[in-house]
């Protein structure tokens, strides 16, 4: 093992206290504790979520992942807090997939997508931290002779009340390991929380700042070769030939495989080798019966759609159709969105390692994935061996924003390791195969349509979703009648808002293409939102009412909504005098079980330059476990949200992605982004939104109304682009 | 064989003269510090100091360095005390943390020629992408890292 790999070795999980498994066996593994995880020696489980040290480290098990969303930090402040530990001392390790799934998913579901990670996992994981406080108070109660209940918990210490006895965390824990695991245990009322709701430190900051967090493209590895992988650009088509011979002599080429019947592979000694050799190989694709459709193609049968006699209802009330028939005035606008790639900045990657023993052929994968349960039973498949002779080590991610939901990436890998026994290869996607090869948001039209009486009254709103499902690419198994129920997101009866509608009709005419689409950074949401709040401020406009006022009608009957519209708006200043040029635009959504509203104050220059001065936001997310993580999800999702509305999009020409690197997909950066982003943090209890994805759907909707306000244009086509721009 | 001064050691860099620093320095090297984003100098993840100016590694052929001293993210500082890695932690810049290493030396080297930047120095010098949206606290350690010197 050379100097570079032992450092590595070391660093993979710089949160780990088990980098001893994650080396290739160079070290011995640890033991196994009674739920099948390992446990450093000396150490001791006391249920499924804790490990508790004899120094009073506590070793908190994260089973979701980390890829900036911060939910790494919150989940062990949920532990920590129910568990009385001192968060000086808290430690975290990544749960082992195989691990779980030996275990039955005793830790619940992995996959970190759809802003569960926290919300859906914090009843367990806090019941996991009682858990381990309450072994640790019995074991103390037992050992002083004194009844539990006579006993407390502060700081990582036991005290026994009534004779001031004393004893550590760490001194407690072999003891209380032996302890059978309580099945019922009381969670703290909110009024009891210590640490959930305080904005306290990442835990995972420190090695971002000096080149020692260990992503996947990272990973070093004895014997360790690179691949550059070509698919074919067409999606739907094969490979038809290659020509190794034309580089099998260039520098550092070892292999050239064919990976799958779409895709050809360099293996090469260094990823530059193999990415060099890949552009000079000669390939010819058969592009099948996709390779005529275009951007112009797919939107004419989006269009399409739009009037399209069969559509799937989503939500339904009231006789839309009379309503328009007796309609004074009808008000309907078209609004379309483009296909978006996730544009991780760390390119889709994974390392693989594939070895044949007497036992049966393993494979252990090195992967930044959201979704590592369905990583292991993906290299199972591709490997054709059994899920529990997988392995995953689960790297840190240059980000996911959705993308790192899918599959294709370890699977790829697998096949490309399996081809080369006993050979550890990492398989990178060069930017370009990563611009070409995505899970995009879907493109979508969305055609929206109001009934007004003669006092200018809305009677019926019908909007009318055209596009690609999501599901259809991802899980076709989860369409229901033939149909995609989340292509409604946010749109659904429980979360839209505009419940004083007195007639509504909500439906989807799926319209799928051959580019496959997935899970973008709040998903579906986007899209709706921007529908549905760029129309309302269209309403408003047409009828002479303050955008504000009238969303305040409408949500009369959403107190939850309405909250979060008037916190954003007080805070912005609404309604006040802006500063010469500048205007405000404003929308409000609810998705993820979080409700969401922005004010967006921009300016826009004589040349139709946009300058984005301030976005106020709220949210009300009902518990806020790091207040500070909260912010810099919002913060993020304008930049994440704003980027897409105003810059990017991709293209399909010739069946293939136009786009292919950052030049021609621009993306936000620090000039364009909100010179400030104003977060209301407004958790009003009883349930558990998410975070990470809500407030981007509020992002474009809040920005393009404030446009309007500015210059009278009404952007119904995203991204803007040029679409303001004009001779001073 | 092609000598690179990296950190104030001299390594013995057995590649091809056109190979971009980026990839002599993660895979001659091992600096894995220093990111692969885009390969053609748009997003910066790249980011190094090419005698103490901040250049994109990813455009630059070894061969063509002559005897440049080359400083990554893993030689900034021993122990992550750099006044700007100081305001990243203070300010919790970094959400994924891949674009980080770029940002910090696009930062360092702005605060080595403008010591105390205006946001519109800081919009013109920080071009860098971060997909995470962490602009506004990088933003803000910047001029709180101004503020310390």
């Amino acid at each position: 093992m050379n100097q570079i790999s032992a450092r590595l070795g070391r660093r993979l999980f710089t949160t780990s206290l088990v980098a001893g498994a994650l080396t290739l066996g160079l070290r011995l593994p640890p033991a196994r504790a009674a739920s099948g995880a390992p446990v450093p020696a000396g150490a001791s489980e006391l249920g499924l979520w804790v490990i508790v040290q004899q120094d009073d480290t506590v070793i908190v098990r994260i089973a979701r992942s980390e890829m900036g969303q911060g939910t790494l930090t919150g989940l062990a402040q949920l532990v920590a807090d129910e568990m009385d530990a001192d968060w000086a001392h808290i430690r975290t390790e990544l749960l082992d997939t195989t691990d779980n799934y030996n275990a039955r998913h005793a830790w619940g579901d992995m996959a970190t997508n759809g802003s569960r990670g926290i919300r859906t996992s914090q009843d367990y994981v806090r019941r996991g931290g009682a858990t381990a406080r309450a072994m640790l108070i019995q074991a103390a109660a037992q050992s002083w002779g004194v009844p539990s209940e006579e006993c407390s918990a502060a700081n990582s210490v036991v005290t026994h009340g009534k004779t001031g006895r004393t004893s550590r965390y760490g001194e407690l824990a072999a003891e209380a390991a032996q302890l059978a695991v309580p099945t019922t245990v009381a969670l703290k009322t909110q009024a009891q929380w210590t640490l959930i709701g305080k904005p306290v430190k990442r835990l995972d900051t420190r090695p971002k700042l000096d080149g020692s967090h260990v992503f996947g493209l990272d990973v070093q590895l004895p014997g360790l070769l690179c691949a550059a992988i070509a698919q074919c650009p067409v999606f739907g088509g094969k490979l038809k030939s290659f020509d190794a011979t034309a580089v099998r002599a260039m520098p550092g080429v070892r292999h050239v495989l064919q990976v799958d019947e779409q895709s050809v592979a360099v293996v090469a000694d260094k990823f530059y080798f193999a990415k060099t050799a890949l552009a000079a190989l000669p390939i010819v694709w058969e592009e099948g019966e996709h390779a005529q459709v275009s951007s112009a193609t797919i939107a004419a049968e989006l269009a399409q759609g739009l009037s399209a006699k069969d559509a799937a209802i989503g939500n339904q009330k009231g006789d839309v159709d009379a309503a328009f028939a007796a309609a004074a005035r009808v008000i309907e606008a078209d609004y379309a969105t483009p296909f978006l790639n996730h544009a991780t900045l760390e390119p889709m990657n994974a390392t693989a390692l594939y070895t044949e023993a007497a036992a049966g052929a393993r494979v252990e994968l090195w992967i930044g994935t959201q979704n590592s349960d369905d990583a292991l039973l993906t290299a199972a498949t591709a490997a054709g061996i059994k899920p529990d002779a997988v392995k995953i080590n689960r790297v840190n991610l240059g980000g996911g924003f959705g993308r790192r939901n899918r599959i294709d990436v370890p699977r790829l890998a697998t096949l490309i390791a399996r081809q080369l026994p006993g050979i550890p290869v990492k398989m990178i996607f060069t930017r370009e195969e990563d611009m070409q090869h995505c899970y995009f948001r879907p493109v979508t039209q969305g055609r929206m349509r109001a009934a007004l009486d003669a006092d200018g009254r809305v009677t019926a709103l019908a909007a009318r979703i055209s596009g690609q499902s999501v599901l259809a690419t991802t899980r076709p198994q989860a369409l229901k009648n033939g149909t995609d129920p989340t292509a409604f997101e946010g749109l659904e009866a429980a979360p839209f808002g505009y419940k004083s509608i007195p007639s509504l009709r909500i439906d989807y005419a799926m319209r799928n293409t051959h580019v496959p689409v997935g899970t973008w950074r709040g998903v579906n949401a986007n899209q709706n939102a921007f529908f549905t709040e760029s129309f309302i401020d269209e309403i408003a406009h047409a009828t002479g009412r303050d955008p504000l006022a009238l969303r305040r009608d409408l949500l009369a009957d959403s107190p939850k909504h309405l909250a979060v519209l008037n916190a954003a708006a007080e805070r912005a200043g609404y309604g006040r005098p802006l500063p010469q040029g500048r205007f405000h635009g404003v929308a409000q959504f609810s998705s993820y079980d979080s409700f969401t509203a922005a004010v967006a104050e921009i300016e826009l220059s004589a040349t139709g330059e946009i300058t984005i001065h301030r976005i106020t936001a709220a949210i009300d997310c009902g518990y806020a476990v790091n207040p500070d993580q909260i912010n810099a999800q919002i913060e993020g999702s304008f930049v994440y949200g704003l980027g897409a509305a105003l810059f990017s999009e991709n293209t399909i020409e010739n069946g293939r992605i136009a786009q292919s690197n950052f030049h021609d997909y621009p993306v936000m950066r620090l000039a364009s982004a909100p010179k400030k982003v104003d977060s209301i943090i407004m958790p009003s209890g009883g349930f558990w939104g998410g975070v990470g994805e809500p407030t981007i759907a509020v992002a474009a909707p809040a920005v393009l109304n404030a446009i309007h306000a500015a210059s009278g244009k009404r952007i119904r086509s995203l991204p803007v682009k040029d679409q303001l721009s004009h001779q001073a | 064989m092609i000598t690179l001064h990296v950190n104030g050691t001299a390594h013995q860099i057995d590649a091809p003269p056109e190979t971009p620093l980026l990839w002599a320095l993660r895979e001659w090297v091992g600096l894995t510090g220093t990111k692969y984003g885009c390969g053609i100098a748009q997003c910066g993840a790249c980011s190094v100091h090419i005698d103490g100016q901040v250049m994109r590694s990813c455009q630059l052929p070894i061969g063509d360095l002559g005897q440049v001293k080359i400083t990554t993210i893993e030689g900034l500082s021993p122990d992550a005390s750099h006044p700007v890695q100081r305001a990243w932690l203070a300010h919790e810049v970094p959400q994924c943390g891949y674009c980080q290493s770029g940002q910090i030396m696009a930062a360092v080297s702005l605060l080595a020629s403008t010591p105390k930047p205006t946001d519109a120095q800081i919009d013109e010098a920080m071009t860098n992408i971060c997909r995470c949206g962490t602009y506004g606290r990088i933003r803000a350690a910047i001029h709180a890292a101004a503020g310390e010197g």
